[in-house]
């Protein structure tokens, strides 16, 4: 049979009927299609593929188990490396990553790897029935893990299976950061993560919510309490704003809380309590995935108009290219080279209007990206009830503040030994974005990988 | 699960819980406060820590029947067992020797200052007090702070105990009365905090409101509770609760505090409808 030089696509709801709703939207490969998928692999000797995922999945390998139909095995050749693949499958971003590398795509579509990462894990779930690891024998030591989010948990269900006792510590009353709080259940269903995160428990690791370590507990009381070392992966959670007249009107969010309210909080269905501004109208400024999230969510709020403001052109988007299609599919109406000025007062503390200027593309900045230039005398209005800020996070300094010894940079996040992990404090460890700044999810579990096996080595030396 | 251990009615819409939390116990210090979730469907509502015992491992807050979520905790019993309970949250209280401190506690929280007045007097200030409430049975733990006070003073708007009248009032006349005053420490409405601080202004005393901002994670993560201070934006959950009076835009936290308005009353309706006991009064 001639292998197809397009990828297989990925069944997906339609635009009309997902905004609706938060229902996943990609609906995920039959058994038939990841097969047929699966078949376009080349089974290159070189696994270039393999390259260029951060956690090292041995990519060709659970790609021809699931050409031999061996599903679970492919499932568990995938967990060899990575113990969230069904979170991974459905937000990585693979085209940057695995499937820029792969040979099939220098010339046609590369093979869709992270569709069928997702396919095995979910059919793995589908199951009802994971199996658990063999774990090594307890050896005695205990690491802390400050936060539960994707390297967090990447590097308890590590050094778990290595056999130290884990206890993770999360501020808030769920596991998962950002992929509970940020992402939106139909980009990321929360049963999903709820089982990777079952999974972690199933290693073995201990999972302590409601702990805000720099509050309740400081690091070094971590150490007092008997833990051998301590990894932070506490993220990078501190809302942006623009510092642009008429920011504290009500009706203007940070994404953090505009998604922490949606998606943590379920404050889009009627059995929860938290509350959330329903409007007509949102403008969601910023050109990143948490803001095409955003906006989304705003959609599906029931929203009649929602704007994408982004100072740059579509071209300089930060977000996925996928992610902006999904959006512009659902009707986001994306105001491009527009940047807003100031939030207009309704004249009873709302928020009645974004003035917003046009823009052009000048020089290239720091980023490589060319700098936006204000074009004067071209300010305009845009009636909105509701302004989401999307225009990304700091470093929140609750445990650094607490913790002096452990040197940062300017910006707050925390300064570590590149190839180690290691911070100025003796046997604590960091990594994910509150040693990088706002990265992804896989960047973070990468980093939590290689600290796990640092931490292994020195503790076992 | 974090158990309540004792329950008492102070006020016909105030409740007392005594909290089973050790290891928050352990480090709260004065003007800290709380996160709860009722159950696993509830909203995260932050409450100031009005007590705490490290040696038995609890710690006391007081509750406000105001809308859907605080009436459903007000009907909770001892016995029985809060969600989620996170802290101790914020920056504590700057405690220390200033000489004569006077704390001023309207409504509610007369329960927050108790803890100050009580860590003003072990640092050695001379601790003078001033609860206001609407009316009689609505101020509770008399008792409790004359035990860490050397003068209690009592408003109530109807008269109906103590003098009639505000607490503004009142501590107009003790800086007038008194010889120096080193500092006023005020926790009460946002509209109370307002009027006291602008008493406190032109005497120059320095004047310390905890801000009961909006708020969902409390550990800065949101933005929610972002507040006005001079011409800085600060976030009350990790920049406060405690901020200088002086410098507060109170009119944008008032304004801020409504923002779910709608929303709380479609709720206490709702509730209403199905027939929950006292629900939204």
């Amino acid at each position: 049979m001639p292998v197809s030089k397009k990828k297989t696509p990925m069944p997906s709801r339609s635009p009309g009927e997902r905004v609706k709703n938060f229902n996943e939207v990609p609906l995920g490969y039959t058994e038939g299609q990841a097969v047929e998928e699966a078949r376009r692999c080349l089974q290159c000797k070189k696994m270039p593929c393999v390259a260029g995922c951060p956690v090292e999945i041995n990519i060709p390998a659970f790609i021809q188990l699931i050409v031999d139909g061996d599903f679970i095995g492919a499932a568990k050749k995938i967990k060899e490396k990575n113990s969230l693949p069904g979170i991974c499958g459905r937000v990585c971003p693979q085209e940057d990553q695995c499937e820029k590398l792969c040979v099939l795509g220098k010339k046609n579509d590369p093979v869709a790897i992270g569709n069928l990462e997702r396919f095995a894990a979910d059919y793995e779930q589908g199951r009802g029935k994971v199996d658990i690891p063999e774990r090594a024998r307890g050896n005695g030591r205990k690491i802390a893990v400050v936060g539960a989010g994707p390297s967090g948990l990447t590097i308890a269900g590590d050094l778990a299976k290595l056999g130290y006792e884990i206890t993770i510590y999360e501020a808030l009353h769920e596991a998962g950061g950002v992929l509970v709080y940020g992402i939106p259940e139909f980009r990321l269903p929360k049963v999903i993560v709820r089982k990777e995160v079952d999974y972690i428990e199933k290693l073995g690791v201990e999972i302590k919510t409601n702990y805000i370590i720099g509050k309740t507990h400081t690091v070094d009381e971590l150490f007092e309490m008997g833990y051998d070392a301590v990894y932070i992966g506490i993220g990078a959670g501190l809302p942006m704003f623009m510092n642009i007249p008429g920011e504290n009107l009500n009706g203007v969010y940070s994404a953090n809380e505009f998604l922490t309210r949606a998606n943590l909080m379920k404050a889009y269905r009627k059995d929860y309590d938290t509350p959330i501004i329903r409007a007509k109208r949102y403008a969601v400024v910023g050109g990143g995935n948490v803001a095409m999230d955003s906006a989304r969510v705003a959609l599906r709020l029931g929203a009649e108009k929602v704007y994408n403001v982004y100072r740059r052109s579509k071209k300089e988007m930060p977000a996925r290219i996928e992610e902006i299609k999904r959006a512009e599919e659902e009707g986001i109406d994306f105001r491009l080279l527009t940047n807003p000025v100031r939030i207009l007062d309704d004249g009873k503390g709302w928020v009645k209007a974004v003035e917003c200027i046009r823009m052009e593309l000048g020089e290239p900045d720091d980023s490589g990206r060319r700098r936006p230039v204000p074009v004067n005398g071209s300010e305009f209005t845009v009636e909105v009830e509701v302004v989401i800020m999307a225009i990304g996070a700091k470093a929140n300094p609750l445990l650094t503040v607490a913790t002096p010894d452990i040197e940062l940079n300017k910006w707050g996040y925390i300064v570590v030994d590149d190839k180690k992990g290691m911070t100025s404090k003796k046997s604590v460890y960091a990594g994910g974005d509150i040693v990088t700044g706002s990265a992804t999810v896989i960047s973070a579990m990468g980093a939590a990988r290689k600290i796990a096996k640092v931490i292994h080595e020195s503790l076992s030396s | 699960m974090y158990k309540i251990l004792n329950k008492e009615t102070l006020a016909p819409d105030e409740k007392m819980y005594v909290l089973d939390a050790p290891d928050i116990a352990g480090k709260t210090l004065p003007g800290q406060f709380i996160i709860i979730r009722i159950d696993e469907n509830g909203e995260r509502i932050p409450l100031t820590i009005a007590d705490y015992d490290r040696k038995k491992g609890t710690i006391t807050i007081i509750v406000q029947e105001v809308g859907k979520s605080t009436i459903q905790l007000g009907n909770m019993k001892k016995g029985d067992s809060i969600f989620d309970v996170a802290g101790p949250l914020g920056v504590p209280t700057h405690i220390e020797k200033y000489g004569t401190v006077i704390c001023v506690g309207g409504g509610v929280g007369i329960a927050c200052i108790y803890p100050i007045a009580s860590a003003m007097k072990q640092a050695g200030n001379k601790v003078i007090c001033i609860l206001g409430a609407r009316t009689r049975e609505l101020i509770f733990w008399e008792d409790k702070i004359k035990a860490v006070s050397d003068e209690v003073y009592i408003t109530t708007d109807d008269g109906s105990y103590g003098r009639k009248g505000f607490v503004s009032g009142r501590l107009k006349e003790l800086i007038d009365e008194k010889e120096k005053i080193d500092r006023v420490m005020v926790i009460g409405p946002v509209i109370m905090m307002k009027v006291v601080s602008e008493v406190t202004r032109p005497y120059k005393i320095k004047t310390i409101v905890s801000l009961n901002s909006i708020m969902v994670d409390g550990t800065g993560m949101c933005g929610s509770c972002r507040v006005e201070i001079g011409d800085e934006i600060k976030f009350a959950c990790v920049d406060g609760p405690d901020f200088d009076a002086h410098q507060v835009n109170y009119d944008l936290l008032m304004n801020r505090q409504k923002v779910y308005a709608r929303e709380e009353k479609e709720a206490c309706n709702k509730c209403k409808q199905e027939g929950n006991v006292n629900a939204c009064k």
